[in-house]
């Protein structure tokens, strides 16, 4: 192996991440005091946030009466009750507070005739625990994610918050005793290796959409932050649960905003007929989006499709106008000419739902501190190691995320896990000393995969892996299908010891960052289709054709997931959640999930 | 004294060239600056003949069809594929753009690819963008008031909203700004187009009471004063934004403050 130094860094907090999350928790810790420092693989504003349209629901009551309690129950619906009632009670009262102060910092939000912010109607988004439809998803047109993404990282300047950018994170560096001391991370620019010590380290890494072949998720989501975990030996939660979005663009899967339907766009089959009046009388085109996609599946599947091949769906918005295209969905206006060659205001686009966000990841609590499953504890935390955003699971989603409550979820548990943060670490707490084979391996691994002389490509492997969760763990699932699945997976895991690295640099080297990647795609994917086949129920985004309702008896519990180095997968649980924080608002218990 | 000898490698070799697309209805010649940093060589034009059913309909996805299939050292920075993160902005067919949402079909003739012209290049296709994005902190682009924020949302008017259209987005590309040829003169000292055109978002939002202290901040005879008015930058924002006019604007704004 050849020789590496290590150059050391000492900080307070080190986010690994500068999307939303991560650069809410990192600005918001520098004006805590804390020395942090954010270590992140891209320039903060090309952190897949950027790519968020419709926008962040918070009940504001703009448009007309909303209420935080409204909000809750249908998010804790639209999780299908797998979500934590504390942690969506949290979210959904903070998310007022959160909304107002990324106002306050600059966001530019659409208005309204009266100067407010303006809101959109979004799918499962209802008033009055489920009477009516909500305007609740606080938008800057249809560019929300990119609108607070610099905002935040404009913040995040005012702050001075200290930046290593385009450093790679290779490896968490745990102790004997499981608790986390610090990241190892790659700067791609120089080839220099760099260990930092935290006393805690914040993981804010996104999600693994690049696991599957089509993904709305730009090529950097690759799940990092859940691959370093799983290889510290601790579990990942939830993995079954993928949400595939209804609209994403047909072929380049492109995603076309649900606040393309929150605006009165619609649906239709080969037909002509707005199908979804007959999925979901009420809610119709804005049912959640777990709904949405499987209707559009079986339109397609019982012949309905539309196109030479009868193999997707029309979105419509040519009926809104050019005037509210131009004023709030300009983006998807450009997007649909660029990838499907169409003109919104005249014609159609060709959408087919395409997987898009992960409610499974590293499990947290509210705080943001990652827990495990620990002597019979399921809510233990893990010394020095937060989680937040897409990466984690905190479990505000559950089996199905609403839409606009991702770019809620970023910004108010990266707020949160600023405050836990500053009340648990003292300034100037020295670090403790940390034995050479605690970073050993992590440079052994990197090292041989720098040097890896394989017969297989990374793309090759990746491929593979992206075909197979597409076919065998979609948004249909069959135990028989998810078998060959699991053992298709599982030679594809094993292939990776035979991987090829053609680039042997430590400057840029692409194909090395590429094949890291992949590594932590693989254990996503592993432990993500191997749950989906252990889990006989269907529950929101998991829905198994051969156990067709959902079990609130056997499975009303969260699953988790550990790799073993020889990609065995261990499974074990955790309760789900059914209490409150406080007594503002009752447990809303299991019923029927309709729209 | 004068230079007269060119800078460092700046004379391009002839590089290796890739067959594969033999029986391809619609070949087509990539043609990619590469460059090494660990040779220390010069750089050099690697030509790598595709077969364009075989991949995606956008430059990037012929470039990564080649980095998949024929050399994966060819090195980039991509994300989100869909033009809006900045990421694979480099030099296409002589014109800055983004890789994701150029076709290739739209290209006559060879592809030719080269990073971002006038930066420093760390490797192939990856251009040196710590200055540029140092001129973005230094307009200070964040929202600056004196007058406490209200316990709800500050309000602003639609009117008001509006006019930060077509300059809040902005996606720090630096497509503007490197095919400027007074950034490529002067970028030492000038800010260039991007930096002031989100100078200018803040100094057309209504919510920001900075008005001033930016402007002193920009009055200088190069931050803001060596925009010539080429309209580069316009013509070659892959956003469709006019970054000379939001210059023209704060120029304007100097002087009838000045009145």
């Amino acid at each position: 192996m050849a020789s590496y130094t290590l150059i050391e860094h000492k900080y307070d907090v080190v986010v690994v991440g500068a999307g939303g999350a991560g650069l809410r928790a990192t600005f918001g810790m520098a004006a805590e005091g804390l020395k942090t420092a954010c270590i992140t693989k891209v320039f903060p504003t090309r952190s897949h946030t950027v790519a968020a349209q419709g926008g962040m629901s918070a009940a504001l009551a703009n448009m007309g009466p909303d209420d935080w309690r409204w909000h809750m129950y249908d998010t804790i619906k639209g999780s299908d009750w797998l979500g934590d009632q504390d942690a969506i009670e949290y979210m959904c009262r903070e998310a007022i507070p959160a909304v107002i102060e990324l106002e306050h910092y600059g966001v530019p939000f659409s208005r309204t005739e009266s100067g407010n912010i303006y809101q959109r109607p979004f799918g499962g988004m209802t008033t009055n625990y489920g009477e009516g439809i909500a305007q609740r998803t606080c938008a800057a047109a249809d560019r929300t994610g990119h609108a607070i993404l610099h905002t935040l990282y404009q913040q995040s300047l005012k702050h001075n918050a200290e930046f290593f950018i385009e450093y790679f994170a290779v490896d968490l560096v745990m102790d004997d005793d499981g608790a986390c001391k610090g990241v190892v991370a790659w700067n791609l620019a120089d080839g220099t290796l760099h260990l930092f010590r935290a006393h805690s380290v914040v993981l804010a890494t996104g999600g693994y959409g690049r696991a599957y072949f089509s993904a709305t998720s730009a090529h950097t989501c690759t799940g990092d932050g859940n691959g370093m975990v799983l290889r510290a030996g601790l579990p990942l939660q939830d993995m079954e649960f993928t949400q595939f979005h209804p609209t994403g663009i047909y072929g380049a899967g492109c995603l076309m905003t649900e606040g393309v339907r929150g605006e009165g766009g619609g649906l239709t089959n080969s037909k002509g007929e707005r199908f979804m009046e007959r999925y979901a009388p009420n809610a119709k085109d804005l049912a959640s989006r777990d709904v949405v996609s499987r209707s559009m599946t079986i339109e397609i599947r019982e012949g309905r499709g539309v196109g030479s091949l009868n193999d997707h769906i029309h979105l419509h918005l040519e009926h809104l106008g050019a005037e509210v295209i131009e004023e709030r969905l300009p983006g998807i206006a450009e997007s649909a000419r660029i990838f499907a060659n169409v003109d919104v205001t005249k014609e159609p686009i060709p959408v087919l739902p395409t997987v898009h966000y992960n409610m499974g990841g590293i499990p947290t609590n509210y705080h943001g501190n990652v827990v495990t499953l620990k002597n019979g504890n399921p809510d233990a935390e893990v010394p020095g190691l937060m989680s937040i955003g897409e990466a984690a699971c905190v479990s505000v989603h559950g089996a199905n995320r609403l839409g606009s409550n991702s770019l809620l979820d970023l910004v108010v548990f990266g707020r949160a896990a600023a405050k836990r943060a500053a009340a648990d670490i003292k300034r100037d707490m020295s670090h403790s000393s940390l034995p050479s084979r605690a970073t050993d391996g992590i440079l052994a691994r990197f090292d041989g995969l720098r040097h890896a002389k394989g017969s297989a490509s990374t793309a090759h492997i990746r491929n593979e892996m992206q075909r197979t969760m597409q076919n065998y763990a979609a948004v249909f699932r069959t135990g028989d299908a998810l078998a060959e699945g699991c053992a298709k997976m599982d030679a594809i895991h094993s292939s990776f010891k035979d991987v090829k690295v053609t680039d042997r640099s430590l400057i840029w080297n692409t194909d090395l960052v590429e094949t890291l990647e992949l590594d932590n795609l693989l254990g996503s994917a592993v432990v993500s289709i191997q749950a989906a086949a252990n889990r006989k129920e269907s529950r929101g985004a998991h829905a198994r054709e051969d156990y067709p309702d959902r079990d609130d008896e056997n499975w009303m519990k969260h699953t988790l997931t550990w790799l073993s180095g020889e990609g065995k997968v261990d499974f074990d649980y955790r309760p789900v959640h059914m209490y409150t924080l406080s007594d503002e608002v009752q447990v809303f218990p299991p019923k029927k999930r309709t729209y | 004294m004068a230079e007269f000898t060119l800078p460092k490698n700046s004379k391009i070799q002839p590089g290796k060239t890739v067959s594969a697309a033999a029986g391809a209805k619609r070949a087509r010649k990539v043609v990619i600056y590469r460059w090494d940093p660990d040779t220390g060589e010069n750089p050099r034009l690697d030509t790598f003949e595709i077969d364009l059913d075989k991949c995606g309909p956008m430059v990037l996805d012929a470039i990564l069809y080649i980095k998949n299939e024929l050399d994966p050292t060819v090195t980039l920075r991509r994300s989100c594929r869909e033009g809006i993160c900045g990421s694979c902005a480099m030099n296409i067919d002589g014109t800055n753009t983004l890789a994701c949402t150029t076709a290739t079909e739209s290209i006559k003739g060879d592809v030719k690819i080269y990073p971002l012209p006038h930066m420093p290049v760390q490797k192939d296709l990856v251009p040196d963008l710590t200055h540029f994005f140092a001129q973005y902190a230094s307009v200070q682009p964040w929202l600056k008031t004196d007058t406490a924020p209200p316990d709800r949302e500050r309000l602003q008017s639609k009117d008001d909203r509006a006019k930060l259209d077509g300059l809040y987005e902005c996606i720090l590309c630096a497509c503007c700004s490197t095919s400027c040829p007074s950034y490529w003169w002067n970028s030492d000292r000038y800010l260039g187009p991007a930096a002031l055109l989100q100078a200018y978002r803040w100094l057309a939002d209504s919510r920001d009471e900075a008005t001033g202290e930016r402007l002193d901040n920009l009055e200088d005879p190069f931050r803001l004063y060596r925009c010539h008015t080429i309209m580069n930058c316009a013509r070659t924002c892959p956003k469709g934004l006019n970054p000379a006019k939001a210059i023209a604007e704060i120029k304007k704004m100097m002087v009838s403050r000045t009145l």
